[in-house]
């Protein structure tokens, strides 16, 4: 009986070891791009400017759940969700034409895309990045981060790095406004990364300006992105060689006011 | 296989081992309920090592990997200790079906371990994290089980001179269906609140005794259902143990251990009605959140317990079919 036992616990620990080695981490899924035809680029450009007249203010994150976080900084450190200018314009939009360009596969880039882990925050806070370009994510902490994307039409992945200066590649195959990564270790750190098939996008900057240049002449949809505001479209109508403006403005309440 | 030459040492010595894991368990699925409650499921991304060794880096000093890896780290413990016992049992323990049980106890451990690794790496599924939580309260009745029927009440209760009925036959303060309803119910409770949790219901109707200012909500879907599900199984269960308290307060005189255990459950129940109002009324905090899980489990516990003792002591002389019958009603209600 006792070497039934015995064994029947053999069987059972192998059992555990199968599935443990069987479902450990995947490959990252990298789809080789066919290349193909690129549209034709153009000279036009849209330049604008995000707006956000109820500027709430951006609150403090606390880093005590990891104290070599709190280290790492000596001011407050806010939330990054509404970061407002001087003269009201609203940092972190992504913008990004979203109908109109004309049919063909734009040629992937070769340089990589950098999301950092500095301070215990993303860096940056939002980007955007293209199908099939190479990514790259690192951690500049002297702790622990594990890296879990949240995309809804890409292959979702967590993955642990336990030491300074670790980088890992991935890239998304499909497009996807937008993909959220998040540190389950630090639940504050969060980013988001629009993942689109074409180079017209930008995010906006301290002073809620952007610019997407190279654009052919046409009349586009553009749309505009906020983690915390939702989004807003507008049409726009571009001639070569010429800047095209828009103006955009969100609401307090996550409801756009154009 | 023979057992070892005293019986009733061994039987000792298993009933305390038993009874200090069953602690141990609670305290385990304490632990599971912290992760949850923290959101930190993930926070260690891979399984079965941790960041790819046994204790990742300063894993002590950050909240959810100390809550995460911690939690894996009681797991290993009582693992080990739950392989200890049945190697206990395998040697003391004159009784077949409880060397059997012990054993039973080891599989449902590991099969726990794979399930809480299954649920990491697939970024916790609502249904494999649901199981994960089942499972933990099934192991948790295995423990007691064992606990039980290593105890020197049970083994008194069996007692039998030849050609007579044991003094104690028939002789029950509680009845033994009225606990094993009891259990049931807490059981079911119990699942009902883990797809709560791991459905993010909990705060599904905010308010607290009445759901959105009535007595039935006046719209429903899956949140509010599951969720108001979980109250009207609170009052099924109040209603179970009061049935079970008052059928053991009549008889308290001869069976005084089984009256005080229905009043420890009895209180159990107040408690745990008080940490579920509070765990809405206080927007889930971390720490009552984690007590109110910990508290359902000793409340299972505690059932199960008095129900296997009522088996026990109503057919003093069908000792395994008591049990069976006990794990059984817990079976059909886990399928």
């Amino acid at each position: 009986m006792r070497k039934k036992n015995f064994l029947a616990a053999l069987a059972i620990l192998a059992a555990i070891v199968v599935v443990a080695c069987g479902g450990a981490e995947k490959a990252p899924t990298e789809t080789a791009k066919a290349p193909a035809a690129a549209p034709a680029s153009g000279t036009a450009s849209i330049a604008g400017t995000i707006a956000y007249a109820n500027g709430d203010p951006d609150t403090a994150i606390s880093m005590n759940a990891d104290p070599k976080c709190a280290t790492l900084h000596k001011e407050p450190v806010l939330t990054e969700k509404i970061v407002t200018g001087e003269t009201g314009g609203l940092a972190n939009v992504f913008v990004y034409v979203k109908a109109g360009l004309p049919a063909g596969k734009y040629p992937v880039p070769e340089t990589t895309h950098l999301l950092d882990q500095k301070g215990c925050q993303y860096r940056p806070h939002v980007s955007g990045i293209r199908t099939g370009q190479k990514l790259i994510i690192r951690n500049s902490d002297p702790t622990l981060h594990n890296v879990h994307a949240l995309p809804k039409v890409n292959q979702e992945f967590n993955q642990g790095q336990p030491f300074e200066n670790m980088e890992l590649e991935r890239t998304f195959d499909k497009a996807e406004v937008m993909v959220r990564f998040k540190c389950d270790v630090h639940p504050w750190m969060s980013s988001y990364m629009g993942v689109v098939d074409h180079p017209f996008f930008a995010v906006s900057d301290a002073a809620g300006s952007f610019k997407i240049d190279g654009l052919p002449a046409g009349e586009y949809t553009l749309e505009a992105w906020h983690e915390e505001l939702g989004t807003t479209t507008q049409k726009v109508s571009v001639t070569e060689g010429q800047a095209a403006s828009v103006a955009f403005s969100f609401a307090a309440g996550g409801v756009p006011s154009s | 296989m023979s057992p070892g030459p005293s019986a009733a040492p061994g039987g000792t010595a298993l009933h305390r081992f038993a009874l200090g894991l069953a602690c141990g368990v609670v305290l385990l699925i304490a632990a599971g309920a912290l992760v949850k409650s923290k959101e930190a499921g993930l926070a260690v991304p891979d399984w079965p090592l941790s960041y790819g060794s046994l204790n990742p880096p300063r894993w002590w000093q950050i909240e959810n990997v100390r809550a995460e890896h911690g939690h894996r780290l009681i797991a290993g413990a009582v693992a080990l200790a739950t392989v200890a016992l049945a190697v206990l049992a395998s040697r003391r323990e004159p009784r077949r079906w409880v060397r059997r049980l012990a054993w039973t106890a080891v599989a449902a451990v590991l099969a726990q371990a794979v399930l809480g690794g299954i649920t990491v790496l697939f970024f916790l599924p609502t249904a494999v994290s649901v199981g994960h939580a089942a499972l933990a309260e099934i192991f948790l009745c295995l423990i007691v089980a064992l606990a039980v029927v290593t105890s020197r009440r049970w083994r008194a209760a069996g007692a039998v001179d030849p050609g007579r009925a044991p003094a104690s036959a028939g002789i029950t303060s509680v009845s033994p269906v009225a606990a094993t309803v009891a259990t049931v119910l807490v059981y079911l409770q119990i699942l009902i609140g883990a797809v709560m949790r791991h459905t993010g219901a909990g705060l599904a109707i905010p308010d607290f005794p009445l759901a959105f200012g009535r007595l039935v909500p006046p719209r429903f879907d899956f949140g509010i259902a599951i969720h108001y599900a979980h109250r009207l199984g609170a009052l099924a269960v109040a209603v179970a143990v009061a049935a079970v308290l008052a059928a053991a307060l009549r008889r308290a005189r001869r069976e005084p251990a089984l009256a005080g255990a229905a009043g420890a459950m009895a209180l159990l129940v107040v408690a745990q009605v008080a940490l579920g109002a509070a765990v809405v009324l206080g927007g889930r905090a971390v720490p009552v959140n984690t007590a109110h899980v910990a508290t359902g489990a000793t409340l299972l516990a505690a059932s199960f317990a008095l129900t296997l003792m009522s088996w026990r002591l109503a057919r003093p002389a069908r000792e395994p079919r008591a049990v069976a019958r006990a794990i059984g009603g817990l079976g059909e209600a886990a399928g």
